[in-house]
């Protein structure tokens, strides 16, 4: 984002464009990214409910909601979702943490 | 005088005065903390609305911080929003009276002016009001009750126009004013009203369909910015409160300004002077001008912003000037008002000699003689005496 | 009221990614997790410390909602501003129409341990006992996390800070911590109650109880902190489950001054467990300190106890 002049901004400091940190991408703080096995997941949407940065791709469309993959732009590579992740429990995790390559 | 609405005689108190203002300001919130001696200004505003009177809603919080607190969050929620404290109540909330300025809220507050402590003191002076200038408040000084009352209305519609959005204080001496029983005219409720005009807000928190973040963080890439805009706003305030300053006169026949000249146009000699004080000081002018002195006192009703260009000019072929500071400033170099005058007029090409008293520090009486010793002085520098540049006056030392 | 995940997937996630919390930060969860069920009329404001930073770094904010952070201890005074001016502004009939439209207009505070069991109880104390219609909700971390993990009154016995660190002579904070919850409690408002972000359900339930209370309300959740308290940035909802098992944290509520404790472990799991964790409580576990793991084990046991009177007491 290039930097506005004073003249340019609502004044008092106020942001008007609620929820604009969606364009900050925060992807590339990762060292380890999760891995989606679609085999293995049961679509319970804890990796969901438990993410701190809203980075779980969720198709809620039908009528169970299904678990698409990782919203790789704000995935900070946490690990909590393949640590929460229930089929992971009994050896067939659907998420999985790998170092990732850039 | 011309008057184009009834107006009644009434005898008020300064607080009780206050407390009519802002409720024919029809506030939407009030918030209150007591302290001495804005006290009684609040218990009026609250019977108000125990009476029906008013159909704000009070928040009687727990101690002035949130009482500052309160009123940024009520304004940033796009209400009319009043408050009221003194001296140690206004350095608590100090914090928050900058936030509200910085967020662009108008806040009214009267600001009942007290010594700060140590040592406690419950009198007049104004160290409360002078430690708070440069939060980014209009400050707004009164003589009597009248300009009190007058100040409380004409406050909201400076600070709430949009080209302005500050908050406004109208600062009255305590005690002096605030609880001596005064006559002044007031204006029916319907006629203050129709002045002040219904409340507008640029943003809200309460609008979900066009959601705001107040208060974010701002760091360097963009705090100085802000700041910017907010300078900016400060020189825009003149302008409307000089529009403001007309249509009050239209309606009420008092016409008010940055601050009020007597027997200043041909004076050689003049006293600056702020609040309760100048109106003992226009007494003695009156004696020393029926002496032949040739002098002036100019009352200063906007500390804040300081009307800098406009004093340039009025203060401008004067033969020696006194500025009377009712609060000194520790380690400073005179008081707040002088210093702020004599940077007005550095640089001006027939700037006379400037000389500063620090008078009526928590509570002393400014008495005649006091004016006086100030006159008597002000010959002295005029014929070439020497005198000191910093004064004390009324002080035993 | 949404309590599958099924459902609550459906509501709108008010809090964007794209803030700028900690990896595995659980705090951002929270109020994730918070704004999943208050929706999008809703007035939140934050006191200063880390979830205020974090989600709102000009020119950014992570809020879909309005927001408003003022100061460090001033969040309960701010919000029960707004709450009055709404209901100034609906008694004369000028709210913004979408305001007035909406059935429920929601206010909530928050603020992190610091700012509400230190600098910000008094403001907090003033909100609850005016009566406002609004929720406080403290993000319990157990220390001044945004300015660098110094000491608070939240802070755990032995728990190893930055300005009670553990050395040669000193171990660590040698204080109990404040039962602010209890503090709360004895304001006699409509709803007080503990959970943490492990126990989605619990939350969802006792924010949707505390936003329709009909007057003030107090949540503390518990917020595992991977950097303050030293634990891998996967483990923060096993941490927050934990502290439930071991009752350091016990999810209970209190309506109208009626105690229910919402899980009991069959088994008290020992405080060392939860404690061997992580590393501000490493030097509890050197010899010579065994006398602080069992004080901490017997304070977690006196305030179950306590709790489990609480609850029988009231309701007799």
């Amino acid at each position: 984002m290039s930097l506005k002049r004073a003249q340019e901004l609502p004044d008092a400091g106020i942001i008007t464009e609620a929820g604009n940190a969606v364009d900050f991408k925060t992807g590339d703080w990762r060292t380890y990214v999760p891995q989606f096995h679609e085999e293995n997941c049961i679509h319970c949407m804890f990796c969901w409910i438990y993410c701190p940065d809203s980075a779980i791709d969720v198709d809620t469309s039908g009528d169970k909601p299904q678990m698409k993959g990782i919203l790789l732009d704000h995935c900070k590579g946490c690990g909590i979702c393949a640590t929460e992740c229930p089929p992971a429990a009994k050896g067939k995790a659907a998420l999985v943490m790998v170092r990732e390559e850039k | 005088m011309t008057r184009t609405v009834n107006q009644e005689l009434t005898a008020l108190s300064g607080n009780e005065a206050v407390a009519y203002a802002f409720k024919q300001a029809r506030p939407h919130v009030a918030s209150a903390f007591p302290i001495t001696p804005q006290t009684e200004m609040m218990h009026k505003f609250a019977d108000f609305v125990a009476n029906g009177e008013s159909s704000a809603e009070m928040i009687l919080v727990e101690s002035e911080h949130s009482a500052m607190s309160a009123a940024v969050g009520s304004a940033a929620s796009g209400a009319r929003t009043i408050t009221a404290t003194s001296s140690a109540g206004f350095a608590l909330m100090w914090e928050i009276v900058y936030i509200a300025a910085s967020l662009r809220l108008p806040i009214q507050m009267a600001l009942v002016n007290r010594a700060l402590s140590g040592n406690i003191n419950i009198h007049c002076d104004h160290s409360d009001s002078m430690g708070g200038r440069d939060a980014g408040w209009i400050h707004h000084f009164c003589e009597n009750a009248q300009e009190a009352y007058d100040a409380g209305l004409i406050n909201f519609r400076i600070g709430e126009h949009m080209d302005v959005r500050l908050p406004a204080m109208v600062n009255y001496d305590g005690f002096i004013i605030s609880h001596k029983e005064d006559a002044l005219y007031m204006l029916d409720d319907e006629a203050a009203y129709d002045f002040v005009g219904p409340y507008k807000h640029k943003y809200t928190l309460l609008d979900p369909a066009n959601p705001v973040t107040v208060g974010p963080l701002d760091l360097t890439d963009y705090y100085f910015e802000h700041k910017y805009s907010q300078l900016e706003a400060y020189p825009r305030v003149f302008d409307v409160a000089q529009e403001v300053f007309d249509e009050y006169a239209d309606l009420t026949g008092r016409r008010y300004g940055f601050y009020e000249e007597y027997k200043l146009d041909d004076a050689d000699l003049v006293m600056v002077i702020l609040g309760s004080s100048a109106g003992t000081a226009k007494d003695v002018v009156d004696e020393y001008r029926e002496k032949g002195v040739k002098i002036g006192l100019l009352k200063l009703r906007m500390f804040r912003p300081f009307p800098a260009d406009q004093l340039k000019s009025v203060l401008s072929g004067r033969q020696a000037i006194a500025v009377l500071d009712r609060s000194a400033s520790f380690g400073g170099w005179g008081g707040p008002v002088f210093t702020e005058i004599r940077s007005a007029l550095y640089g001006t090409a027939d700037q006379a000699p400037l000389h500063n008293w620090i008078y009526g520090l928590g509570g002393r009486d400014f008495e005649l003689g006091h004016a006086a010793e100030v006159i008597d002085a002000l010959q002295k520098i005029a014929s070439g005496g020497e005198v000191p540049t910093l004064n004390l006056l009324g002080c035993r030392a | 009221m949404a309590l599958s995940l099924k459902e609550m997937v459906k509501h709108e996630d008010l809090l964007t990614g794209g803030h700028r919390a900690c990896a595995g930060c659980t705090g951002a969860n929270i109020l994730r997790q918070i704004m999943l069920t208050a929706g999008p009329n809703t007035v939140m404001g934050g006191a200063t410390g880390c979830m205020e930073v974090v989600t709102t770094i000009y020119p950014y904010t992570a809020w879909k909602n309005s927001f408003i952070h003022s100061a460090f201890e001033n969040v309960a005074a701010t919000i029960s501003g707004a709450e009055t001016a709404y209901r100034s502004l609906q008694k004369h009939g000028e709210l913004p129409q979408a305001a007035a439209d909406a059935e429920r207009m929601n206010f909530i505070a928050f603020g992190g341990d610091g700012g509400t069991y230190d600098i910000g109880i008094q403001a907090l104390s003033g909100a609850m006992e005016r009566g406002h219609r609004m929720v406080y909700v403290c993000y319990d971390n157990g220390a001044y996390m945004n300015t660098g993990i110094q000491r608070s009154s939240a802070t755990p016995f032995g728990a190893h800070t930055s300005t009670a660190p553990a050395g040669s002579v000193k171990q660590g904070k040698e204080q109990d911590r404040k039962d602010l919850t209890e503090i709360l409690v004895a304001h006699n408002i409509p709803y007080v109650a503990q959970t943490t972000p492990f126990h989605w359900k619990d939350l969802a339930t006792k924010v949707e109880k505390a936003l329709s209370c009909g007057g003030p309300a107090f949540l503390n959740i518990l917020m595992p902190c991977t950097v303050g308290w030293g634990f891998p940035m996967e483990r923060g909802m096993q941490i927050a489950k934990e502290a439930v098992e071991t009752n350091f944290w016990p999810l209970f509520e209190v309506e109208d001054g009626v105690y229910k404790i919402n899980k009991k472990p069959k088994e008290r799991k020992p405080i060392a467990d939860w404690m061997k964790e992580q590393a501000r409580f490493r030097h509890v576990f050197k010899p010579g300190n065994e006398s602080m793991l069992e004080h901490a084990q017997q304070w977690v046991d006196q305030q179950w106890d306590l709790l489990l009177k609480r609850e029988t007491m009231t309701n007799m």
